[in-house]
């Protein structure tokens, strides 16, 4: 699955990370490869937003290191993120989906062409023209991950994307991910919804108390997970 | 009572008859208060946007500074620039004393504290909501400076409004700096000021009509601005 000058796969050794003498991970080697959808599960503060953050960038690791199988400057610009709460300019849509193509150093031609072709990947592009921030909260998340997609990331990191949204809206994000993962985008997601990471995983990585307790094909973490841990917390039981 | 009446009347004959001299007065005011505006904003702006992003040492004394500048007292601004701009100040060989362009200045000093002061208030709570995404697009603080400036612009409008509101209500920098000269440097204030001293009331409530509807227009336009904010703020 490696091509030449790929991003993938991600590795890490001995990541943590503590805030405020609070240690939030510790020690978290693991390699990300590509393929189908990777779900980072796990309790509430278990870590996976922090864990996202920090393959991304946004944080700095305590200790240890992310290694990319390329420069560390090609892997940030071939990677994107969507957040739960999306931050959506004061613009309009359209405008919201050039902008990171303009940062990014896309031609001025080819940015309209990938944004209108994400806008209608997502559904939005009969809304280009409206500000961005009167959209509910389901079409902004759409609008987010058309953005993103419009980067035409190698690696998208999704935190929780679905989780303040309605069924039907979880759906919409769900389709457009499984799109994306179709395309060959490497999905990275959080998520707290057991049946969604049953829906859309590849593989598992199971986070418990900031650690990676697990990392397993989807299909065989579900049916025997191998500790007692996520064997509790899969049936449902408060683990921590 | 009569005498208050008849002023009046006289005054809005002044206006509707569109009176040189009024006019003059007018257009000198309209002149010096918009260019202070221009000077002021680019300076004012792009301050207020790099204290809004920027950290670091000293940054809550300056804002402190720039907050405790917008209370400045026009006719201190005055003397300030009045020191400057005499023969015998630093910069008294360009000859600029009581001349609109000393007015200029003047307004200038006086307003670009305001426009820093508000711009960084603007800006700093979108820079916080922004941050994060931003630096995912690969942006940090200096790149976020543009763009925070025009996704501000509509709430910018409104700071620049009220700048201008204060450049043209003031009479203290202007009177220093200008010296009221008729037909030179006499604007709208400095003529009210003295027009009500020496007993000529009709033209200082012209001047004053004129004045209040100008501040009256920029409160106005600054509130539909802000309903086109609210509406791309969501």
């Amino acid at each position: 699955m490696r091509t030449p000058d790929s991003i993938l796969p991600l590795r890490t050794e001995g990541l943590a990370f503590s805030a405020g003498g609070v240690e939030i991970l510790c020690d978290v080697s693991l390699t990300i490869t590509a393929g189908a959808p990777t779900l980072l599960i796990g309790a509430n503060g278990a870590g996976k937003s922090v864990l996202l953050r920090l393959l991304h960038g946004l944080l700095k690791p305590s200790a240890g290191r992310v290694f990319w199988s390329c420069p560390a400057e090609h892997a940030a610009r071939r990677q994107a993120m969507v957040f739960q709460r999306p931050v959506l300019l004061r613009r309009s849509v359209l405008g919201n989906t050039l902008y990171p193509m303009i940062l990014a150093g896309v031609a001025r031609g080819e940015r309209e062409a990938r944004a209108a072709e994400a806008l209608a990947l997502v559904g939005l592009a009969d809304r280009a023209a409206d500000p961005a921030r009167k959209l509910s909260v389901g079409q902004q998340q759409r609008l987010a991950l058309a953005r993103a997609a419009a980067l035409q990331p190698e690696l998208l990191f999704l935190d929780e994307p679905s989780a303040s949204l309605d069924p039907a809206a979880t759906r919409a994000v769900e389709e457009i991910v499984l799109k994306l993962a179709a395309r060959g985008t490497k999905i990275v997601m959080t998520t707290h919804d057991l049946a969604q990471a049953r829906r859309l995983a590849g593989d598992i990585l199971f986070l418990h108390r900031g650690s990676v307790l697990e990392q397993a094909p989807a299909e065989a973490f579900f049916r025997q997970p191998a500790s007692a841990t996520a064997r509790a917390f899969l049936r449902g039981e408060l683990v921590w | 009572m009569g005498d208050l009446a008849s002023a009046f009347r006289t005054a809005l004959g002044l206006i509707l008859s569109l009176d040189p001299a009024v006019l003059a007065i007018v257009t000198l005011s309209l002149r010096v208060s918009l260019s202070a505006l221009v000077l002021a904003a680019l300076i004012g702006l792009p301050m207020g946007a790099l204290l809004a992003v920027a950290r670091f040492p000293g940054r809550g004394s300056v804002i402190t500074l720039i907050n405790a500048l917008m209370g400045l007292p026009p006719v201190v601004a005055g003397l300030l620039i009045y020191l400057l701009l005499s023969r015998s100040g630093p910069l008294g060989s360009f000859g600029l004393l009581f001349t609109p362009s000393a007015m200029i200045i003047a307004q200038a000093v006086l307003i670009t504290p305001i426009l820093a002061a508000l711009t960084r208030q603007v800006l700093e709570g979108m820079w916080e909501e922004y941050a994060e995404q931003l630096r995912s697009f690969g942006a940090g603080p200096w790149r976020a400076v543009p763009t925070l400036l025009w996704d501000g612009r509509f709430m910018l409008l409104t700071v620049l409004l009220a700048g201008f509101g204060r450049a043209a209500a003031e009479v203290g920098a202007v009177m220093v700096v200008g010296g009221n000269i008729e037909g030179f440097t006499r604007v709208m204030t400095t003529a009210i000021a003295l027009e009500t001293s020496k007993g000529d009331l009709p033209l200082a409530l012209a001047l004053g009509v004129v004045l209040m509807a100008i501040v009256l227009g920029v409160n106005a336009l600054a509130q539909g601005v802000r309903g086109i904010a609210a509406r791309w703020a969501g």
